[in-house]
């Protein structure tokens, strides 16, 4: 069944590369120090290349956002406010304990229902919530000069920083754990072939 | 919450930091009127020293005559009563014949007092430790400069100069402060030349490789990267040949920041103990690599090790499920 569009391929792709640039980067100014001046990648390469994976990933999630508006694939991160946070429990257990129990997926793809309760919270809290806050919060260390200079004695630059440091920290959680799932498919490999070619193997 | 909702909460919240951003607050200027003993006595000497145009009579001519003070003759007298040596007489520097007027040609050779001649040796000034500035000023690359004139009062004028980073409670302020120090001759052709033969250095081209440049410029001294540290010293007076100087991020992008050691020295020994790696520099600024939080970071790598370890117990109990169908 062909799920994957070609323009939300290209975006998927660009996005995976530059969260790994990010989160190599930023780690490498978070923790870099004297006596370890090359953790990762030297400071001063990794201000570059974050400043300008930055902005690209800023013009790729416009471009994501657009593209949901626009296009159907929108419509998959719409949150039913009926029985989800039930559904969402029905999924968990199946992941704990019920796959390895040979029971049958209780949300099996389709193309009207693409993503599992989980999933379409997980993403939804990723790109909708932490993904935004993440950009701003980013805008606001680039240009130092627009952010609150102080916010009750305590820099709001600082504020601004941890705001951002917990935002990627969160989304690099959820790209591992993204990673993991998406071994979960029929074979552990058919989920990323799926992204790859467009086409979603059904179990 | 459909995506006009959301937009329009993000385009809400972005004007409200904005709005916020710009609401600064500035503290406003000093306004300490200071009452000197020597008031009087100064005022001869304001009368047309503290203006850029004075007026006497000319007795061979007989009339008034207006003429322009020569600018480094100038001194403010709002500037004078709000510097360190506000308390001082001028002619307690300066040659008491002064007071007569026309001033004789031969007050002009008289020798300028430097810093050390009233400062050394003295117990009242022991903690400031001007001896162990003077040794240091003569290992800067500023001393190569005296025999062509240069000395304390190129940095510090004996008549504005204010002591300013221990006292201040606006670091801002006082950066802006000391850095105009070092421009006065750095930015502004016409002094450098006096001192040297050297081309004009054009500061912000040299400084094309520093990223973010505005911001360095205005949250960092000058000497945060130009002078070798000296915990001994308030300020450390040893200038560093151009090659010396701090090229590598990590020396204040990092946990061990020099700039605990230089720019935050005076407010960190009131650091904050709330889990923050040099918690001082929160207060007023934010250096990425300095500004680190030591429970966030466990918390952090508890998270990863948790998140790591149940990917793991779930791989194990798949592998254990494959082994049971084959």
């Amino acid at each position: 069944m062909y799920l994957y569009p070609k323009w939300l391929r290209a975006w998927h792709v660009l996005n995976a590369v530059l969260f790994l640039i990010l989160i190599l980067t930023g780690l490498s100014m978070q923790y870099t120090d004297k006596e370890n001046a090359s953790y990762v990648v030297g400071f001063a390469i990794a201000i570059k290349w974050h400043n300008f994976a930055a902005i690209v990933l800023t013009i790729n999630y416009m471009l994501f956002v657009i593209g949901n508006l626009i296009t159907k694939n929108g419509i998959y991160y719409r949150i039913g406010k009926t029985n989800f946070l039930s559904d969402l429990i029905t999924q968990l257990k199946y992941y704990a304990w019920g796959m390895f129990k040979g029971e049958k997926h209780p949300f099996p793809v389709t193309e009207e229902v693409k993503f599992n309760p989980m999933q379409k919270l997980t993403y939804v809290l990723a790109m909708y919530v932490a993904v935004p806050l993440l950009i701003i919060s980013g805008i606001g260390l680039l240009f130092p000069e627009i952010t609150i200079k102080s916010f009750f004695g305590v820099s709001g630059l600082i504020l601004t920083d941890i705001l951002h440091i917990t935002m990627g920290f969160f989304l690099s959680i959820f790209m591992i754990i993204h990673i993991y799932t998406c071994t979960l498919g029929a074979k552990p490999t058919s989920l990323f072939w799926g992204m790859i070619s467009g086409y979603h193997r059904s179990e | 919450m459909n995506f006009f909702k959301f937009r329009i909460i993000i385009l809400v919240a972005f004007i409200f930091l904005n709005t916020l951003a710009s609401a600064r607050v500035f503290k406003p200027q000093d306004s300490t009127t200071f009452v000197s003993q020597f008031e009087q006595d100064n005022n001869r000497c304001f009368k047309c020293h503290g203006q850029t145009k004075y007026e006497y009579t000319n007795e061979t001519l007989g009339k008034q005559v207006k003429a322009l003070m020569f600018s480094e003759r100038i001194v403010h007298k709002d500037d004078f009563y709000k510097s360190n040596h506000k308390s001082f007489s001028c002619t307690d520097c300066h040659s008491e014949e002064y007071v007569k007027f026309p001033h004789s040609g031969e007050l002009r050779m008289e020798q300028k007092l430097n810093c050390i001649d009233c400062h050394g040796g003295d117990e009242k000034f022991a903690q400031y430790h001007f001896e162990e500035i003077e040794t240091e000023y003569k290992k800067s690359t500023h001393f190569k400069m005296e025999d062509d004139g240069f000395s304390c009062w190129k940095c510090h004028n004996p008549h504005t100069y204010k002591i300013n980073v221990r006292n201040s409670t606006n670091l801002k302020e006082t950066i802006a402060y000391d850095n105009a120090i070092c421009l006065n001759c750095h930015s502004d052709f016409n002094r450098f030349q006096l001192l040297t033969d050297k081309a004009e250095i054009n500061i912000i081209q040299k400084h094309d490789w520093l990223p973010n440049q505005t911001s360095h410029f205005t949250n960092v001294r000058c000497i945060e990267c130009h002078t070798q540290i000296n915990n001994n010293i308030p300020v450390s007076h040893l200038i560093k040949p151009k090659a010396e100087a701090v090229r590598h991020c990590n020396e204040c992008h990092s946990k061990n920041s020099i700039l605990m050691a230089s720019l935050y020295k005076f407010e960190s020994k009131e650091q904050r103990r709330d889990g923050f790696f040099n918690g001082i520099i929160l207060n007023s600024s934010y250096v990425i690599g300095a500004n680190r939080n030591g429970y966030l970071n466990l918390l952090s790598l508890v998270i990863f090790l948790g998140v790591i370890g149940v990917i793991v117990v779930h791989i194990l109990f798949r592998i254990r499920k494959n082994n049971k169908t084959y």
